[in-house]
């Protein structure tokens, strides 16, 4: 297990090298030169940009720029936002608590949506009601989040007057009020995840209806309920709750457009104002920070997977 | 599951593409999602003809009008005709969904059959460039590309096409290592076709169903990327019409317009869902060990 968790472990470290290339590299991307855009209004004035220059190490060769910014990183610097003046760490750990809450309540939604409609079609295959959970999966996977968050706000905000069509409340500050606030972004968030889950699910349960023990615990005569509860689900849910871990990750990525509309305070919001700022070092932290929760995350899933499935503790 | 017995198709010596045909033919939905992906590609094509009004045209005197008889879908906060502007938005969402996703095949097909068939360290660098891509949500990374690419469709294509293409990578890593220990390209090898040979001829032409079927649903994906990239500001450039860029002004309009943010969505909505749908038909069509026929 300790040597297990090392080898893993050393399968990482060379994904975030590449990683740290490739966030890096897209600096290089950009046209035109930085110097210039920071300037703005002295654009013209040499000595400004020289002065720029120096005080980012743009005049230096490009793998000594590399070396300043990743031997940083390594201690958790990950620079200074250009427009904000703000470490962007500090910028980052500011935000993450927000989109945390607004990801785990989104995966609890998905979770409690997506696991039973998975269990329920995979008992009830090719009847109506698998029909129909495959249906409305189908339909969350297929429906855009900005825009089932538009229609929301349309019908809970504009018409039914129920719910705040945005801004955000801290639920330090009053919890009540934060759910009022974030339930919506949540449910929007979650739908989709829902969908995969419940695919995940069904795939899962119907491999485990297939197997021998199963079979074995009917002809025990043992109920349906019993059968399917305790015998299939328990092993059907290996596999989802490791999928699961990873669709955690993508809960991410998705609170972008949903942080956007909602105008919820968080990381997703955070990273579009950084790109329309042109704020550089924000954007390239965002998507560091993100990469480095999903590789977490997966070691996680592994390390779940592990814990939940016996017939891998003995190795 | 799968049996020892000659499939059934095999028995009426029918070639497996005509079988696929017909099995996906049966899959009553996918042929649905199929028709819906012809009318939207009909209507991109020939918006000219269709499109009631030229959709950059601003009118003073029509502006946000509720959907009537003079204006189907209405019109939106310039004036412009909202029916005329989805038919030629179709064409940003389909141009941006085929185009990434054909960039992406480009990309990951060849990277994926060398890092496949040639093993050792290529493979290894390959690889673990393609895990370090994949540990970056997909938007977020598109949205770093195009940000730093600059805002513009075709700079939206490419962040698109590029951060989709590590999963055909993967896909054809896999698949062609798979073929590289079965006893055919062994048997190639033996006759001795040089690697490139029996990479293009032997393994490539074996690995053409699940790239059509994962294609299928990238482009789905490349579509909604595609309107979220639009709706941010990275995408299609105003006043040129894209569904994406459509919702991002319709939402200031929400209280007075709502139809304004209604079609472009259901738009997207439709054209994401037929093209899972059709994925998803090709799928369960083109598997040999599906036991549906």
């Amino acid at each position: 297990m300790g040597l297990w968790l090392l080898r893993r472990i050393g399968q990482i470290l060379p994904t975030l090298l590449i990683l740290s290339f490739l966030i890096f590299g897209l600096q290089q991307l950009m046209p035109g030169d930085p110097a210039l855009i920071l300037a703005g209004e002295e654009r013209g004035d040499p000595q400004v940009l020289a002065q720029i220059r120096a005080e980012l190490f743009l005049d230096r060769p490009l793998w000594e720029q590399y070396l300043r910014w990743i031997s940083r990183v390594v201690v958790g610097d990950f620079g200074f936002s250009w427009r904000i003046r703000e470490p962007v760490g500090a910028l980052i750990l500011e935000k993450l608590p927000v989109t945390f809450q607004l990801a785990g309540m989104a995966f609890l939604i998905a979770v409690l949506i997506g696991v039973p409609a998975g269990i329920v079609s995979a008992v009830k295959r090719d009847r109506p009601v698998d029909w129909a959970t495959n249906g409305v999966a189908l339909f969350g996977i297929s429906t855009p989040n900005f825009w089932l968050g538009i229609m929301m706000i349309l019908l809970f905000s504009v018409e039914l007057g129920w719910l705040p069509p945005s801004g955000y409340v801290p639920l330090t500050e009053d919890p009540l009020q934060s759910l009022a606030t974030t339930i919506m972004p949540a449910f929007v968030l979650g739908s989709g995840i829902a969908g995969v889950l419940m695919r995940h699910t069904r795939a899962a349960m119907l491999t485990a209806l297939a197997q021998d023990y199963v079979r074995t615990a009917r002809a025990k005569g043992l109920a349906e309920r019993v059968v399917v509860a305790k015998h299939a689900l328990r092993n059907a849910l290996i596999p989802v709750v490791t999928l699961g871990t990873i669709e955690f990750g993508r809960l991410l990525a998705g609170a972008v457009l949903t942080e956007q509309i909602f105008t919820i305070p968080g990381f997703g919001k955070l990273i579009v104002d950084a790109v329309f700022n042109r704020d550089y070092p924000v954007v390239q932290g965002v998507v560091l920070a993100t990469a480095l929760i999903f590789v977490l995350l997966s070691l996680v899933a592994d390390l779940l997977y592990m814990a939940i499935n016996p017939r891998l503790r003995t190795a | 599951m799968s049996t020892t017995t000659l499939p059934a198709a095999l028995d009426r010596g029918e070639s497996p593409t005509r079988r696929a045909i017909r099995r996906f033919l049966r899959h009553r939905l996918a042929v649905f999602g199929l028709v819906v992906i012809v009318l939207f590609v009909l209507a991109a094509a020939c918006a000219p003809l269709l499109a009631p009004a030229d959709p950059l045209a601003t009118s003073w005197s029509a502006i946000r009008k509720a959907p009537s008889a003079a204006h189907w879908f209405g019109t939106d906060e310039n004036g412009r005709d909202v029916l005329s502007r989805v038919l030629y938005g179709a064409r940003a969402s389909l141009l941006a969904g085929v185009v990434s996703v054909l960039v992406a095949l480009l990309i990951g097909v060849p990277v994926g059959l060398l890092a496949g068939l040639a093993g050792g360290w290529t493979d290894t660098v390959i690889s673990r460039v393609a895990d370090a891509m994949l540990s970056v949500p997909f938007l977020i990374l598109a949205i770093a590309l195009a940000a730093f690419l600059g805002p513009a469709l075709e700079n939206a294509m490419l962040a698109i096409a590029i951060t989709a293409s590590p999963v055909f990578v993967r896909l054809t890593r896999g698949m062609a290592m798979e073929a590289k220990a079965t006893d055919w390209v062994e048997a190639a090898r033996a006759l001795g076709n040089p690697p490139w040979r029996l990479g293009l001829l032997h393994v490539l032409p074996n690995i053409v169903p699940p790239l059509l079927v994962q294609a299928t649903l990238s482009i789905a994906e490349a579509i909604i990327a595609e309107a979220s990239l639009s709706f941010l500001g990275l995408g299609q450039q105003p006043p040129a019409p894209s569904w994406g860029s459509m919702l991002n002004s319709a939402q200031r309009f929400l209280t007075q317009a709502p139809w304004l943010a209604i079609f472009p969505g259901l738009a997207i909505f439709l054209v994401v869902l037929a093209f899972n749908l059709v994925g998803d038909g090709l799928r369960d069509a083109l598997d040999p060990r599906s036991d549906r026929r």
